[in-house]
């Protein structure tokens, strides 16, 4: 990690600043589309979440889901955003197979949020990013190039979802600044349940606008804008080959075109969308089907009122409450579930263990298992008991992760298999007396040692002694015989 | 008493069911005087001897007969129109029959679904005959742009009807359906009424819904009824209106009934006449028309006022930035994959929407995607589309500033009578001049009717135009039904297309 | 002048509509006319004037997040010119 900001495109003689705004897709949470009753859920069968609406049969109009517009209005305030009570429709037009319509319902000029701003943690500090608009427009269906050779099929259940595409300025400077972005919007939307941020359905691309200019230069360079990248890993790996071919261009005496390009994953470069080339006019323009959308201040009022804890918050409770590092106070607000579940365990453990056993170890298991906090073999009650058990001294650390690796097994109880495995804590002093012993009459020129002042020694019969009694031996007992025996 | 009914039957068959009113034929159903199935086998056999009128794109007479006949087998008549066979413009998507818009990018197209306007219908008791002509995504004045060929003007062979709801006028006018609906985004109901003798009647923007009519120009499309009289025309939109929660634009408000309310009385009530609407070599008759109006208002204890809607003149320009822009974006979701027309040509994607859309469009629907696509291009967006609905602001001002001095205005409905087939189909503009009285009403998505209120020299007829203040048909309803009654305007045609 | 025959061409590929050259020639004809006609406005001053959003005195009505359609797959696809059991058929998109 570094604690300065440095990302630079370096050449023989300059250095050159990487510009990036990013234009976000993403999908309203919502059981009905935007503008029609069909359904929203993924994976339907090719054709049958369609209504006569959403493949824009004559004679249909669109009617505004009215969820959708309060999800906007969430996603809004999460982004500490201008609200505006009044937005507008447009249309926006051009051809494609998979836009029955001819042209997508977007907002244009008047968009239902307006300015507002995101706050990064970076290595090197807290970085606010400027939000430029948020709107509500619709998705597109999916056209199938692979199926056969001389057709593509259309599917069009996607079409008429609701998106809202959220613009940031162009404050961003780095991959890793987009990286943090990205994920800090998917927290935030997650937060408020307006997006669920899975982009392996879709429901979550960017649109990436890059530019690049010499270090301590005022004026913006052309920007290329790279369509539609679906995962961070792409946004961060276009960014990069696309500043770096900029750069080059440059360098070489040319001039960079204004133009959309599409990002090649298996080349790992951009390349300019040919087809598009031809004149791009979506002649947007209010759409007459739909009056201008108005909501009361009292409106937004009540959603104010209702909006949850949002992450950043939710950190600077945790680190003054709690005293966590910002670094494990980031982790555990990074989604809901997670800090749900932590809050959890500490209302009945000790927060310091808690806390570590939560990043360190059920973090470990659900990384390698690939699962949702919410799907925890270990419930939050469990790894509560669990801790207890640890700080009371009733087993050790190192018993614990035994029985913790049961209790990823079995989902169990952890009482419950300590008794089954017969895991339990030696406490009992003449039985522990006996091991200390017995350890001690084994090791007679290493306590010669240890009385001559090789005080590390003692580390070394400790082990022993929690060994042979296969790590149940009580430690704070151990530690008092220990201590009497070689003193005698 | 069976023999009397039996000849009371006959005697209306006689008398023919083709120069009576509909609210006339409810009654006949109601008092059990003619059955649902004796309708609509009349008109079905209007329908079938009116070929050279080319009213008609789908007829579902099958359909018909057995509705009918259930209808007749357990009569309800809670309904506001019993077992009333009618045909409706092909633009309203009606369930399992072919709706094409009059297009050939649409010429297969079978929905699924029925349009809440229809559906209210069909609730109210009416029944499908068919659907009718109208000029391509009801984009022209005349029924000439009709993938389907032009209607004609029951009138006189060779004229138009009027557009774009042409083939319901003719449809209306030569008693192919006893009444109907159509759409109007910028004149298309009450130009062809005014053209064809009869009523017809724009709603307030968001009176009806919008929901399965296939879209022109979603801020100014509204559906509503075309009539043989006021009456009727109060009956009809009764029955089609009425909020609908598909429609985001549909006024949410208690449904009216503009039936039971229609009364003559117009005492004290106080009218404005548009100076601006005295436009250049305007025809005599048409001054006279409308000054035999005004007469008629006053004899009926109602106040002139002349008033001023000074931006009028900018009305048909706005209205060619504002349709178009919507259209094109509107008629975007025509590209061969979904439904309808697909060409065989092209190797690629982008080539199939090409030819797609160069095949299955006519020219004035590519006329105007191309306006359309081009006035709001970036560049050129501000100049024309902004600009257009900045204008549209002050035509809207216009109108909120008169109905503060007056309760409705009254105007010619056309600056013309019908003219010849092809006579205006190669310069565009001179189209587009039909709509001059028509088209504010839309921009400021105001109510507006057409009466008949004479003929011209030729015998065709002319309509007089009453526009009031969003919602306030039935002030408009009630001025009309006053002012029909002086009239007196009749129209008895030979049939000479039978 | 308001459009050239390039600027009718490149609205026409925007607008996704082939044209040959007979029909460019006649159509960029009317163009012409159309918008010579529409340019009128610009005899009216309109800096201080705010453009209209929407014609009804309304503010938009929303429904609720619930699911009541779809699972019509044969409906969406009945009309298709080009289809399987399951999807829209397309000719290739070339990127
Ligand atoms: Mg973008
Ligand atoms: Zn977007």
């Amino acid at each position: 990690m570094k604690d300065k900001f440095d990302y630079f495109i370096k050449t023989e003689n300059n250095k050159w600043e990487v510009i990036i705004g990013l234009e976000v897709h993403a999908q309203v949470t919502s059981k009905s589309k935007l503008f029609s009753s069909s359904s929203t859920k993924f994976g339907g069968k090719p054709n049958t979440q369609v209504s006569l609406v959403d493949s824009a049969f004559p004679g249909m109009l669109p009617v505004i889901n009215k969820f959708c517009i309060e999800q906007a209005v969430k996603t809004g305030l999460g982004l500490n955003a201008k609200i505006n009570l009044r937005s507008i429709f447009d249309r926006k037009n051009y051809f494609y197979a998979d836009l029955p319509a001819g042209y997508q319902i977007s907002q244009y000029k008047n968009p239902i949020v307006g300015e507002g701003s995101v706050t990064l943690d970076m290595p090197y500090g807290t970085k606010k990013v400027g939000i430029e608009r948020l709107h509500l427009e619709q998705d597109a269906g999916k056209s199938i190039h692979d199926l056969s050779p001389d057709n593509t099929f259309v599917d069009l259940n996607r079409s008429g979802v609701a998106l809202m595409e959220i613009v940031s300025k162009p404050d961003l400077r780095s991959p890793d600044e987009v990286n943090s972005y990205v994920k800090k919007l998917r927290t935030i939307m997650r937060y408020l349940g307006t997006c669920d941020g899975n982009m392996q359905e879709g429901s979550l691309r960017a649109d990436v606008n890059v530019s690049v200019r010499k270090e301590g230069e005022k004026k913006f360079g052309t920007r290329c804008e790279i369509k539609n990248v679906n995962s961070i890993k792409f946004m961060e790996m276009a960014i990069e080959s696309e500043a770096k071919r900029q750069v080059e261009l440059i360098e070489s005496g040319k001039k960079i075109v204004q133009e959309t390009r599409l990002f090649d994953t298996k080349k790992n470069e951009t390349r300019s969308m040919r087809s598009k080339e031809e004149a791009h006019d979506y002649r947007y323009f209010p759409d007459p089907d739909l009056l201008p959308l108005e909501i009361k201040q009292s409106f937004v009022d009540n959603l104010k009122n209702k909006l949850p804890e949002l992450p950043d918050k939710k950190k600077e409770r945790f680190i003054n409450k709690f005293k966590l590092t910002p670094y494990e106070a980031n982790v555990l607000i990074s989604e809901n579930n997670i800090s749900e579940y932590f809050e959890e365990v500490i209302k009945s453990a000790d927060i310091k263990l808690a806390k570590n056993w939560i990043i360190v170890e059920l973090f470990a298991v659900l990384n390698d298992k690939n699962l949702d906090i919410k799907d925890s073999p270990v419930s939050s009650k469990n790894l509560a008991n669990l801790v207890n058990l640890i700080s009371s001294g009733e087993i050790s650390g190192k018993i614990a992760k035994k029985v913790f690796e049961l209790m990823v097994q079995s989902g169990d109880e952890p009482s419950k298999i300590i008794k089954d495995k017969g895991l339990q804590q030696q406490s009992d002093p003449k039985e522990l007396e006996k091991i200390v012993k017995n350890v001690l009459e084994k090791n007679l020129d290493k306590i010669t040692q240890y009385k001559a002042g090789k005080e590390k020694l003692y580390g070394f019969f400790v082990g022993e002694v929690m060994k042979a009694s296969s790590g149940k031996a009580n430690p704070k007992l151990v530690n008092d015989i220990l201590k009497k025996e070689l003193k005698k | 008493m069976r023999t009397f009914l039996l000849f009371q039957r006959l005697l209306i068959k006689m008398n023919d069911l083709n120069d009576i009113s509909l609210s006339e034929i409810i009654k006949l159903i109601k008092s059990k005087k003619i059955s649902s199935l004796e309708l609509a086998n009349h008109f079905i056999n209007n329908i079938k001897k009116a070929k050279k009128l080319n009213s008609f794109i789908t007829t579902c007479f099958d359909q018909t007969i057995k509705d009918s006949k259930s209808f007749d087998k357990k009569q309800n008549f809670d309904g506001l129109l019993p077992g009333i066979p009618i045909a409706v413009k092909d633009l309203f998507c009606t369930k399992n029959i072919k709706t094409t818009a009059g297009s050939k990018i649409l010429e297969n197209f079978v929905p699924t679904y029925e349009s809440t306007v229809t559906n209210n219908l069909w609730k109210e008791g009416a029944i499908l005959l068919g659907k009718l002509n109208c000029d391509e995504f009801a984009m022209g004045s005349s029924n000439e742009t009709s993938f389907f060929g032009n209607v004609v003007n029951p009138l006189e062979n060779n004229f138009v009807p009027g557009g774009s709801s042409g083939g319901s006028a003719t449809a209306l006018a030569a008693s192919l359906t006893p009444a109907t609906i159509g759409t109007d985004t910028g004149g298309s109901i009450r130009q062809p009424a005014s053209f064809t003798g009869t009523v017809g009647l724009k709603p307030t923007y968001g009176l009806c819904s919008r929901w399965g009519i296939v879209a022109f120009a979603s801020s100014l499309d509204q559906a509503g009824p075309m009539t043989k009289n006021v009456e009727d025309c109060a009956l009809m939109l009764e029955a089609m209106s009425g909020y609908d929660k598909k429609d985001s634009t549909s006024i949410n408000r208690k449904k009216e009934n503009y039936f039971k309310n229609l009364k003559k009385s117009i005492k004290g009530i106080k009218i404005g006449i548009p100076k601006e609407y005295r436009v250049d070599n305007m025809p005599k008759e048409i001054e006279q028309l409308w000054k035999n109006g005004i007469d008629i208002l006053k004899k009926s204890g109602a106040k002139i006022i002349d008033i001023s809607l000074p931006h009028t003149k900018y009305a048909l320009p706005t209205y060619y930035i504002v349709a178009p822009a919507e259209a094109s974006s509107n008629l975007a979701r025509y590209d061969g994959i979904k439904y309808g027309y697909r060409s065989k040509k092209g190797n690629n994607l982008i080539e199939m929407y090409e030819h797609t859309r160069a095949e299955g469009f006519g020219d004035e629907v590519k006329r105007r995607v191309l306006i359309g696509t081009y006035v709001l291009s970036s560049g050129y967006y501000d100049a024309y589309y902004l600009k257009a609905q900045k204008v549209r602001k002050l035509i809207k001002g216009d109108f909120d500033n008169s109905f503060k001095k007056v309760d409705a205005i009254l105007t010619p409905s056309t600056p013309s009578s019908a003219f010849k087939i092809g006579e205006k189909t190669n310069d565009p503009i001179s189209m587009y001049l039909n709509d001059i009285f028509t088209v504010p009403v839309n921009l400021a998505g105001l109510p507006a009717i057409s009466i008949p209120a004479g003929k011209d020299h030729k015998g065709h007829p002319l309509g007089l135009q009453l526009i009031s203040k969003a919602l306030e048909e039935q002030k408009i309803l009630n001025i009309a039904f006053a002012m029909e009654k002086e009239i007196d305007f009749k129209q008895s045609l030979n049939r000479w297309w039978e | 002048m308001p459009i050239d025959k390039n600027q009718v061409k490149k609205v026409a590929k925007l607008s996704r509509i082939s044209l040959d050259d007979s029909k460019l020639e006649s159509l960029s004809k009317d163009l012409v006319s159309i918008l010579n006609f529409v340019e009128q406005l610009n005899k009216l001053d309109t800096n201080e004037i705010k453009p209209l959003t929407s014609i009804i005195d309304k503010s938009l009505d929303t429904r609720d997040d619930t699911v009541s359609e779809g699972q019509i797959k044969d409906q969406i696809l009945k009309n298709s010119p080009e289809k399987n059991e399951d999807f829209f058929i397309v000719p290739k998109v070339v990127d």
